[in-house]
């Protein structure tokens, strides 16, 4: 019988030979993956009386949320959390300045084809695009699986996307993210599996793919699958070449992906088509994230605040984007302009390759590697009556920390014309081609 | 064993409720008190709701609520200020996990939604599965097994407990 990606790789995960869609299984997760949060759930988790974590080898525990942490409040939770990984001997600890757990587990080799991934955050679903399975859970949730090991998981249905065609100048996965996230809604993958095949996808970079599997949070995925090939493998060996510890190799990697590649007959809730060359760049509208236009449509909303970075768009390629678009131009008068890397590792290359002092001589504000003001807690939180356009994934009312602010979502591009226009603007119109 | 008759007033609200508005994330890291938790329920979508909602209470939502963010406050906050359940046409994943284990009821029944007005008198028969209130009865579909259990030991934790005491 045929099965999609996400039911061949539960039935592996749970020692059958197959599960089917609503089924209800036990899951061991490989990797259980929490930053900020996990000192509330290490309260939960000593609640339970239990002392001592069962495989703490499995725990990723990241500093990102708000780090440096901004109050003495926030201080004394990384502090409590530094003495939860001491005494329970958590080895994939990163530290404040690191960057942002989804950006940093994938560097640093914890995540290849077949990983099993729950993580106490809902962008969780970052992971699929390297042929894993990532899914957001709780904080109690966290705490279970740190006592146990395992998790109550529902088998999801799966949605197949096929996305053809090329993209335009200047259009990026997130666009088409955004674009398929407007058509589909925010409930349009709610509680699925959502799969990406097609050769739009075979011609994006890694950095691109994840945008795709991040972003499917906001459609209400469960996870986001998007097709491997050797971009992703090429991706993984140049992790181990920087000195990650990935474990397998390229062949290894190849037989698991296409043991767990969806069956083309596999049985799907729907299947939708995209077409990347008949789209222009995209963006969210205040106040959700399927709220999107064309940017022709609002093109001309003046910004006080531009926001480069995060899990979703806060990599070298989208630092290279914005560089190209803002090199030899300075940031509009009335703007600010605040970028904060998704890790120190692509902060150190954006140094290496002069993005930095490209965006720097532009008038750009650079904040340490972490989430920054994506969920409100420091670095950048707008006045009221203020309007942000960020490159984040979600732009919920009082999202970046005010109530009475507006946030826009687009690409870096989008985000880095915007600065210099200090109206939402596209890359053109600040290149005149 | 949880009570299974809950009787309250509805608090109406539309389609794709966020747990921003329902939990500020400007306060994840800095609030651990669930009953200061209670305080912020419902902050940026309804000031009006954490001062005046009464135990028992019901929250009516449309389409995808509770979608976005994994904070469980976004559950807690309403466990704490005594709300009976949620009835929703649908939920997002993750808040809907949440809810059930901290033993908050999250129903899934568009047709009392569509029938439920604000300010309503509802009662919910969990044994029986049914919504009564002014406009008629409404069934809900039962829950899992596995997820009765969680909900009639209060949650996920306290499920939990008794389940590893129970091992030898």
């Amino acid at each position: 019988m045929a099965h999609t990606f996400v039911e061949k790789i539960m039935a592996k995960n749970a020692g059958f030979t197959s599960v089917s869609p609503g089924q209800v299984f036990d899951a061991t997760p490989d990797v259980a993956l929490s930053h900020d949060n996990s000192a509330p759930i290490s309260k939960i988790f000593y609640s339970l009386g239990v002392d001592k974590v069962k495989y703490p080898e499995r725990l990723a525990i990241t500093l990102d949320h708000a780090a440096p942490p901004p109050t003495t409040k926030h201080a004394q939770n990384h502090a409590e959390i530094r003495r939860f990984v001491a005494e329970q001997g958590v080895t994939h600890f990163f530290e404040v300045g690191r960057g942002i757990c989804h950006q940093v587990l994938c560097e640093e080799g914890l995540i290849y084809p077949g990983i099993v991934l729950l993580g106490a955050d809902s962008h969780s679903t970052h992971y699929g695009a390297l042929g894993a399975f990532g899914a957001g859970v709780g904080r109690s949730e966290m705490a279970a699986i740190w006592a146990t090991g395992q998790l109550w998981l529902r088998v999801p249905e799966s949605i197949k996307i096929t996305l053809s065609g090329h993209f335009n100048p200047w259009v990026t996965s997130k666009d088409i993210a955004l674009f398929v996230i407007g058509q589909l809604g925010a409930d349009g993958g709610l509680y699925a599996s959502v799969e990406f095949h097609g050769e739009a996808v075979t011609g994006m970079t890694m950095a691109s793919r994840f945008v795709l599997s991040n972003m499917m949070a906001e459609m209400g995925a469960k996870n986001a699958w998007v097709a491997q090939d050797e971009v992703t493998f090429d991706w993984l060996e140049a992790q181990r070449s920087r000195g990650s510890s990935v474990s397998g190799n390229r062949q290894i990697w190849a037989e698991t992906s296409r043991a767990l590649w969806p069956d083309p007959d596999a049985n799907y809730l729907t299947q939708y088509g995209f077409d990347a060359s008949t789209i222009e760049p995209q963006v969210a509208c205040p106040h959700t994230v399927d709220n999107v236009k064309p940017l022709s449509a609002v093109a001309g909303t003046k910004v006080n605040q531009a926001f480069l970075g995060t899990c979703t768009n806060g990599r070298l390629e989208d630092l290279a984007e914005a560089a190209k678009v803002i090199a030899g131009h300075r940031v509009a008068a009335g703007t600010r302009l605040l970028v904060i890397p998704a890790s120190s590792q692509v902060y150190m290359d954006a140094i290496k390759a002069g993005y930095v002092e490209t965006l720097m001589a532009a008038g750009a504000t650079f904040g340490s590697p972490g989430c920054g003001p994506c969920m409100g807690n420091h670095l950048g939180i707008p006045a009221p009556g203020e309007v942000t356009i960020s490159s984040a994934n979600r732009n919920f009312r009082g999202r970046m920390g005010t109530r009475d602010s507006e946030i826009y979502l687009a690409s870096p591009a989008v985000v880095a014309a915007s600065a210099v226009v200090g109206e939402i603007a596209g890359p053109e119109q600040v290149l005149g081609t | 064993m949880e009570q299974t008759v809950i009787r309250g007033r509805v608090w109406k609200y539309g389609d794709g409720v966020n747990t921003d508005v329902i939990f500020p994330g400007k306060y994840t890291y800095t609030i651990s008190d669930p009953a200061e938790m209670g305080q912020h329920a419902l902050e940026d979508l309804d000031p009006a709701f954490a001062p005046n909602v009464q135990p028992g209470d019901v929250v009516v939502a449309g389409k995808n609520w509770g979608n976005g963010s994994s904070r469980e406050q976004a559950a807690i906050c309403l466990k704490q200020v005594g709300l009976g359940a949620v009835i929703g046409e649908s939920f997002g994943r993750i808040w809907y996990r949440n809810a059930i284990n901290n033993g908050l009821l999250a129903i899934t029944c568009p047709a009392a939604v569509a029938a439920l007005k604000q300010g309503d008198q509802v009662e919910i028969d969990m044994q029986a599965g049914v919504i009564r209130c002014e406009a008629g009865e409404f069934d809900f579909p039962p829950f899992a097994p596995s997820v009765q259990a969680i909900i009639a030991d209060g949650g996920l934790i306290p499920h939990l407990k008794k389940k590893l005491v129970s091992k030898p």
